[in-house]
């Protein structure tokens, strides 16, 4: 245990001596998920909303002023019909529909009424924007009208996106970007860390040792595992707290799943480093071979569906799709655990086989 | 008292058909000091990753400490100090970092075995807190040294640990390892340099992944058989073909500033002498000197390859 320990706090020495390694790897997260989530996000001024109002009373007109008076928003047009709704959005005239419930004045009065706040899915980070700008105005609004003490009265906003109601890959980034960097800073730091001692022979030292394969190996990844449970962490609070993205579904689930992940991602770094023996080819396989694979392949760039069949049956080889479905569905989607079983079934089963694989292809000699 | 090390029959080819070890046979006494001479791609370096359990031998067998390098590694590998030829510690840790590192890798403490490496560690002392990678070379040896030492191995491989060490370094290791071999150490030494095979118990002459001949290094040297002169002159750049080109010499090598040659017994010093003046060398001077570790390497090196 002391041996582990020691080999353990070598490691993370090294690691944490090697500053600029060490920025990268617990900058990029936060860069990646920074600039993949702002620049999809522009800044928003003066969109052009249009009004269904089947009330028409003082307290929807007061309400339509603070949106024209507001600088976010333009009201551009009154729509008489609901199936107007459609057609404005179709010439793109608008991006915001505001739909008031008929007797709004009233409802609110007697304690509650509603406003539906429709927006274009077709791009969903503005359309997410908009719909919680629009939640502002209306919400102070209230609250102003609850000071006044008129009555204790309630809106209640309900969004809808058209064209894109589950709002599909408003998100997707974020599962995205963490199955990457998982398969980046394990299986390259993994391999490279490992392949290093080849390099410099303290690998043949640490061979000419009592330690054993799976102390070397375990003593090699828990440092990396460490960081990248570290990494999930930042991308996930990053992602909720700043980027506003939900976790619908079970954080216990998404845990498990991301360690299981982890595991694969490590795996695959120990398999490269006993089959190459220089740190630039370790670089190479693990970014050529591991990186652009899970770039194309898992849904991240390109939508699986749109894939031939035959580049479709590789992309089930990788395990970042794999994960990164799994993710979107806890995540975005919030379903339960038989939506997602199989997926966890498939990466529980590609970690098993790729520890196994690593552990004996390990060689007590030198080549 | 039986042998650290038995060797017998042992052959390496590489890929290449590179013969790195050619049936190779010997053994090194408990507590034995043994030195392996040879220049660079005569087989030591493979020689030392076979007993070190690193790599497997094509033919033949070998025991380390009484087991075998094959079956047992697991056992050899608790009881064998290994100091590669390459600097091989960690370049990002400090010396003391790297110290403790092997230490507790072989299940023991720098406290428990210091008495063993304190004549060479406590020079590298005061440097303690600075990175390995920038220490200088006979300080990098003597760390590497220490590491080795560590867990007090019954049995220490060193290959070539004085290459790249400056001369007052060089001859303060080996007063290191005659001390080590007092502490009832076997030592394994491999060495570019046929001076530093003086120290040595027991010097093989290795080239060619084959031992050219074994034996003290007095013995090695007593048994030269034929009388040798140093020759130099003024004109030492012509002096090499003119002594080529002399009918009675046997084998002429260049040793620094002058040639050490043999003769056939129709030559002699006098003969030799008028030859070089004749050939305008005015200046020429013929010495009978004793030979040394190296002039029976080439010796011995020159009777294989007319074999």
């Amino acid at each position: 245990m002391k041996q582990f320990l020691s080999f353990m706090r070598k490691e993370f020495r090294q690691i944490f001596r090697d500053r600029r390694t060490l920025v990268i790897l617990l900058a990029m997260p936060l860069v990646l998920v920074l600039l993949l989530g702002y620049a999809i996000k522009t800044e928003l001024n003066g969109a052009q909303v249009a009004v269904f109002d089947p009330s028409k009373d003082d307290e929807t007109r007061r309400i339509i002023e603070r949106f024209q008076a507001s600088e976010y928003f333009t009201v551009v047009d009154e729509l008489t019909e609901p199936k107007q709704i459609n057609e404005v959005f179709r010439t793109g005239e608008v991006s915001l529909v505001l739909v008031f419930s008929e007797h709004f004045a009233e409802d609110l009065l007697r304690g509650g009424t509603s406003v539906q706040l429709i927006a274009d899915g077709t791009d969903p980070n503005q359309a997410a924007l908009l719909t919680a700008y629009a939640q502002g105005v209306l919400a102070s609004y209230q609250a102003e009208w609850l000071e006044e003490g008129k009555a204790s009265g309630h809106i209640r906003t309900e969004t809808r996106m058209l064209y894109n109601p589950q709002s599909e890959s408003a998100y997707n980034f974020v599962p995205g970007v963490m199955g990457l960097i998982l398969m980046l800073i394990c299986a390259m730091m993994t391999s490279v860390s490992i392949v290093r001692e080849k390099e410099t022979g303290t690998m043949e030292i640490l061979l000419v040792s009592p330690l054993t394969p799976l102390r070397i190996i375990l003593s090699k990844i828990a440092p990396y595992f460490t960081l990248s449970v570290a990494n999930v962490v930042t991308i996930l609070l990053l992602a909720v707290f700043v980027m506003g993205v939900p976790i619908r579904g079970s954080l216990w689930w998404l845990s498990v799943l991301s360690v299981l992940f982890i595991l694969v991602a490590l795996s695959l770094g120990l398999l490269i480093s006993t089959l190459v023996s220089s740190q630039m080819a370790a670089l190479l396989v693990s970014g050529i071979g591991l990186m652009m694979p899970t770039l194309i392949f898992s849904d991240l760039i390109f939508p699986i569906e749109n894939i031939p069949v035959v580049l479709r049956w590789i992309s089930d080889l990788i395990p970042a799709r794999w994960y990164i479905s799994a993710m979107r569905k806890i995540m975005i989607q919030g379903v339960g655990f038989t939506c997602f079983a199989k997926e966890l079934a498939i990466i529980a089963g590609m970690a098993a086989v790729l520890m196994t694989a690593a552990w004996k292809n390990f060689k007590v000699r030198l080549s | 008292m039986g042998n650290a090390i038995e060797v017998a029959h042992l052959s390496k080819a590489y890929r290449r058909q590179v013969q790195a070890l050619d049936d190779l046979s010997f053994s090194v006494e408990t507590g034995e000091l043994y030195g392996l001479i040879g220049p660079d791609g005569a087989g030591k370096t493979t020689l030392f990753r076979i007993l070190t359990t690193l790599m497997l031998a094509d033919k033949g067998e070998a025991r380390v400490a009484g087991f075998d390098v094959v079956q047992d590694y697991r056992r050899i590998r608790n009881l064998i100090g290994y100091m590669p030829g390459k600097f091989s510690l960690y370049p990002d840790l400090t010396v003391e970092e790297n110290l403790d590192f092997f230490a507790s890798v072989f299940h023991t403490t720098v406290k428990a075995n210091y008495h063993l490496i304190a004549d060479i560690y406590q020079q590298i002392e005061p440097f303690k807190h600075r990175l390995a990678g920038k220490l200088s070379g006979g300080m990098k040896q003597k760390l590497a040294l220490s590491c080795a030492l560590i867990h007090k191995p019954e049995v220490l491989f060193l290959d070539e640990p004085t290459t790249g060490v400056d001369p007052v370094s060089r001859k303060e290791f080996w007063d290191m390892l005659l001390r080590l071999k007092q502490e009832g150490i076997t030592i394994l030494v491999s060495t570019p340099y046929m001076d530093e095979a003086t120290r040595c118990d027991r010097i093989a002459l290795i080239q060619g992944g084959k031992f050219l001949g074994v034996d003290t290094p007095q013995r090695l040297v007593e048994h030269y058989p034929e009388k040798l002169w140093a020759v130099r002159s003024e004109h030492m750049h012509r002096l090499l073909a003119d002594l080529r080109a002399y009918p009675y010499i046997q084998t002429s090598f260049s040793f620094g500033e002058t040639y050490h040659v043999t003769m056939h017994t129709q030559g002699s010093p006098d003969d030799l002498q008028a030859y070089l003046s004749q050939r305008g060398h005015r200046a020429a001077r013929i010495e009978a000197i004793l030979p040394s570790v190296e002039d029976c390497f080439m010796w011995l090196s020159r009777q294989l390859s007319h074999e």
